[in-house]
């Protein structure tokens, strides 16, 4: 059985939080363990900030919108802003030596460490993160 | 949760101990402060007590490593004490466990100042 819900919500440090919320809840559901609830939470924390702070900057006068999909194999989380766009071709990497030491620039690699899949999708305006968490037999749709 | 900080001195380092996350917002910009803080008064030998944080976001990575360059650039040292398996494991990842000097025993910590 497929279980989905969505909010759409001002870009705001509460929305990152509740949308951090809403992930563990999926997550606990779902049946993860504690290590990749704890990742699955942090990823969707990381692209809920993604989207309120480099996309919408903050602005009042664009939303986030975030859903959350368990389809009984995979966990899908898609979050998107109305900024200017990502491309994630020009992202850093963080792990150069020369990007090592900067304070900022690690948000979308923490979610690909911890995601299965990582999809971007410009929206004109704003992107779209699709994350996925693949589940295993001992998983379960919520 | 918010988070907490208290500090004291033992034998000329400055030990901040933290409770709660650093994460985007409260968290980083208290650590930011509070090591501006120190290192405006001249404090430039600072340990980070991490034994209580139970989450850390990329901020609060980078937050973290913008407090070691900084102490560094003054001339002075920042470390690490006591991480969680989760902090320790974000280090990892990222590559910075091996950038910052991390401690398990604050005494040996402490010793390990070079300008003490």
């Amino acid at each position: 059985m497929v279980s989905r819900f969505s909010y759409t919500l001002d870009s705001s440090l509460d929305s990152v939080n509740k949308v951090e919320e809403a992930a563990e809840q999926l997550a606990q559901k779902s049946g993860l363990d504690e290590d990749q609830t704890f990742q699955l939470t942090m990823a969707v924390r990381e692209a809920a900030v993604n989207a309120v702070l480099h996309g919408n900057a903050y602005d009042p006068e664009k939303k986030i919108t975030a859903s959350f999909e368990n389809n009984g194999s995979s966990l899908i989380i898609r979050i998107s802003d109305q900024g200017h766009g990502l491309d994630p071709a020009t992202l850093p990497d963080p792990l150069a030596p020369e990007n090592l030491l900067s304070g900022s620039g690690r948000g979308i690699f923490l979610i690909r460490s911890f995601m299965d899949e990582v999809h971007f999708k410009l929206l004109h305006p704003g992107t779209e993160l699709t994350l996925i968490k693949h589940l295993d037999s001992t998983q379960k749709s919520a | 949760m918010s988070m907490k900080i208290s500090t004291r001195q033992v034998d000329g380092v400055t030990i901040l101990d933290l409770s709660g996350r650093i994460t985007l917002g409260e968290g980083s910009v208290q650590l930011r402060n509070a090591v501006r803080e120190l290192l405006g008064k001249g404090s430039k030998d600072i340990l980070l007590n991490l034994a209580d944080v139970n989450y850390i976001d990329s901020s609060g990575i980078g937050e973290l490593v913008s407090a070691f360059t900084a102490a560094r650039n003054q001339g002075g040292e920042l470390k690490l004490l006591k991480l969680t398996k989760k902090v320790h494991d974000l280090l990892q990842i990222t590559k910075l466990y091996t950038v910052f000097d991390v401690k398990d025993d604050e005494a040996q910590a402490i010793a390990s100042f070079s300008h003490k």
